[in-house]
């Protein structure tokens, strides 16, 4: 998994939670003239190296992508490179790929984010209870998640779904069935199956370790009130899980938005659009036809719509977070 | 009416015996108090009587009628727990009101029953809030209206005063005392608070090690306790013990030689007793008067001192090493290291045998008998 991006997309969403709710202590509290300026000037002078690095680490490639997308500029015509305006924006939201994609990445988040916090919130509670060997399947249960994308991807196609030689063929034929050829029959479905399988540990884990927080009295006081199992679950235990749910969503969304090596390893974006997302569109683009100029408006395109779905995300789900429990 | 009654109950967790047996009566309308040291299975008792832990044996009967394995919503019995264990995303009605509607009760049944719980807690200003918007004593007092609410024939109490500071605990003990009055409720009450257990007790029951020690009213157990291990318990600060044996005992008295040097006879019935028994005579810091050295044959040396104001809690020690309470006035100006001399007031002394049993007073085991 990609640490620093995880990282970079968490500052990101904390600092635009911060900046709306205006909730950070510092930005709310602090009265002006309360620190003198002295201090105030050592305070600026530590944190400006970290602050020069972070700048130039972001708007360094943001300015190169934001000038390239202003260009002809195609690597199968070297030396051409003029400016032409917002041409390639035009080229890019024009082509049929792109609405197809901007559906498909829809499709792909929206549905992954379903199933793994569905399925995470029931197997969370599944294995809260003490049984035996509950050790054991809680590992396995998270194991998936440290499976690099690729190989998971590659197991599944060639072990799990082929319609030759995979599990499930020979599973269909044990029941006199026609193999289904997965990828080539229910493409984009096969591509949520699989990021489903390997975002739902993630969402297990958070939501399992938020399960050992939820508070024994509570629940024992709940019985006393007459809740059963179910009336618990919705009223002590649901709204328990409401924050790390939360987190889960944003994490995951960011990471979604993204998905490419799965893709890339199952089905090429095929077949004709049916599993290309923007990042697969943008990659097609640019390294397949060559094209930074409309990589790169491409890219922007992407960081905007993104950053749109951060914000509406925030908005409904950050409110969440920053309510001090 | 609720009368809850307690046959023979034990209870063990993965095979060691926590809960080794009791019996215990509780007539309606009695606020009972469980005291006991730490570990000793209060909590465990309750959580029985309450249903959240399945007995290993015996029985519960609430008016007659068996509850051992009625589920826990089913006893009509409600539980206010040391955590309060609000429910946190509900509001104040809210949690008050959980049980009533889950239960299906019509919507003004269950607005009119909360608005009662909250005038009689006066919580009326603090219903729409979130109980993180509420002080310690404000979210006890949601939790009690929880309980409340449901009208139960018991309520049950584990140590819910134990999370608040020294003024509200006093505050809220009042109050306590009030609801019981004013609900004319069943309560039991479990807590490490001495003045808790004297103050609000019709009934206390002293627990030790998942055995009941004694069970009775406040001063019953403070003037009567039954063995050393009660009368060790009730009372703060706690009745010192010294050692010492038999010289002579008859029924009427006994004669006994104490370690630290003095013979005190004590009116009490040393029938069973013969010279050279070791005994322990047990004395408050109430019953004993600091006198100057040459006054009394019980010579001991002032050690530190303890100023509350209206009395003085000195610490003294015997020439056998022995540490002992004494109460004395507020104005006591003995020094540290200084030579005293003690007078107990022997009427009021317990004196108990090798296995820690009190020994009765002259004619209460012919009653007894
Ligand atoms: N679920 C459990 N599993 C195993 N042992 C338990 C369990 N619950 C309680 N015990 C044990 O039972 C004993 C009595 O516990 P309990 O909580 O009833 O004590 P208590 O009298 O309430 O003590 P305190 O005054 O400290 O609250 C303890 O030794 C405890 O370790
Ligand atoms: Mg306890």
């Amino acid at each position: 998994m990609n640490i620093s991006g995880l990282q970079s997309g968490l500052t990101r969403l904390a600092q635009r939670v911060s900046s709306q709710k205006g909730r950070f202590p510092g930005a709310s509290n602090q009265q002006p003239g309360t620190v003198s300026e002295h201090s105030r000037r050592i305070g600026l002078a530590m944190v400006s190296p970290s602050v020069a690095v972070l700048l130039a680490w972001m708007v360094v490639p943001l300015a190169m992508t934001l000038w390239f997308s202003l260009l002809r500029y195609n690597l199968l015509y070297p030396g051409e490179s003029d400016f032409v305006g917002l041409e390639n924006f035009y080229y890019f939201l024009t082509d049929e790929g792109f609405a197809a994609g901007a559906l498909n990445t829809f499709l792909l988040v929206v549905s992954v984010l379903a199933i793994s916090v569905v399925s995470g919130v029931l197997i969370a509670v599944l294995v809260d209870g003490p049984f035996w060997g509950r050790g054991v399947v809680r590992v396995l249960l998270i194991s998936p998640f440290f499976i690099m994308p690729t190989v998971s991807a590659l197991v599944w196609k060639n072990l799990l779904l082929h319609p030759v030689s995979g599990v499930l063929a020979a599973l269909w034929r044990f029941f006199g069935a026609e193999p289904v050829d997965w990828l080539a029959e229910y493409p984009l479905e096969t591509i949520i199956m699989i990021v489903s399988w390997q975002w739902i540990p993630f969402a297990v884990l958070l939501l399992m370790t938020a399960m050992q927080s939820l508070d024994q009295e509570q629940k024992d006081a709940a019985r006393l009130d007459g809740a059963g199992a179910l009336a618990t679950f919705w009223h002590i235990t649901l709204p328990h899980l409401a924050r790390p749910i939360a987190v889960v969503v944003m994490i995951e969304t960011i990471f979604l938005l993204s998905i490419f090596a799965e893709i890339f390893t199952t089905t090429g974006g095929g077949p004709g659009y049916e599993t290309t997302n923007l990042a697969f569109l943008i990659y097609t683009q640019a390294l397949l036809q060559f094209d930074v100029g409309m990589a790169s408006a491409g890219g922007l395109v992407a960081v905007v719509i993104a950053n749109v779905a951060a914000f509406f995300l925030v908005r409904m789900v950050g409110k969440s977070l920053t309510d001090k429990a | 009416m609720s009368d809850l009654t307690i046959k023979n109950l034990k209870k063990g967790f993965d095979g060691t015996e926590i809960i080794k047996g009791i019996d215990l009566e509780i007539k309606d309308h009695e606020f009972v108090v469980f005291v006991g040291p730490s570990g000793c299975g209060k909590s465990t008792l309750l959580r029985l009587i309450a249903g959240l832990e399945e007995v290993t044996s015996g029985h519960i009967h609430l008016d007659g009628q068996d509850i051992t394995d009625v589920a826990p919503a089913k006893r009509n019995l409600a539980m206010v727990f040391q955590t309060y264990a609000l429910y946190p995303h509900m509001s104040v009605s809210k949690n008050m009101s959980f049980a009533l509607s889950l239960a299906g009760a019509d919507k003004a049944e269950i607005e009119r029953k909360v608005k009662e719980a909250a005038r009689i807690l006066e919580l009326e200003h603090l219903l729409e809030r979130k109980p993180k918007a509420l002080s310690g004593g404000q979210r006890q007092r949601v939790a009690i209206g929880r309980a409340i609410v449901r009208h139960p024939k018991v309520f049950l109490f584990d140590e819910p005063l134990s999370n608040l500071d020294a003024a509200l605990r006093v505050q809220m003990r009042l109050e306590l005392a009030r609801l019981h009055k004013e609900l004319n409720a069943t309560m039991i009450y479990v807590t490490h608070d001495q003045v808790e257990a004297m103050t609000l007790a019709d009934k206390v029951v002293v627990f030790n090690g998942g055995r009941v020690e004694q069970v009775g009213s406040p001063l019953e157990l403070y003037h009567h306790p039954l063995n050393q291990f009660v009368a060790g318990f009730i009372g703060t600060p706690k009745m010192a013990f010294l050692g010492g044996s038999v010289k002579a005992a008859d029924a009427s008295g006994v004669t006994v030689a104490l370690a630290c040097g003095p013979e005190y006879c004590l009116p009490l019935d040393g029938s069973a007793l013969k010279a050279g028994d070791r005994v322990t005579l047990g004395v408050r810091p109430e019953h004993l008067q600091i006198a100057a050295a040459e006054h009394s044959p019980f010579k001991v040396r002032l050690d530190v001192s303890e100023h509350l104001g209206a009395d003085t809690y000195c610490y003294v020690r015997t020439e056998s090493g022995e540490l002992l309470t004494v109460r004395a006035p507020g104005d006591f100006a003995g020094q540290f290291g200084e030579r005293a001399s003690l007078i107990p007031d022997l009427a009021h002394c317990h004196l108990f045998d090798a296995d820690g049993r009190t020994l009765p007073k002259p004619g209460a085991s012919a009653r007894a008998a």
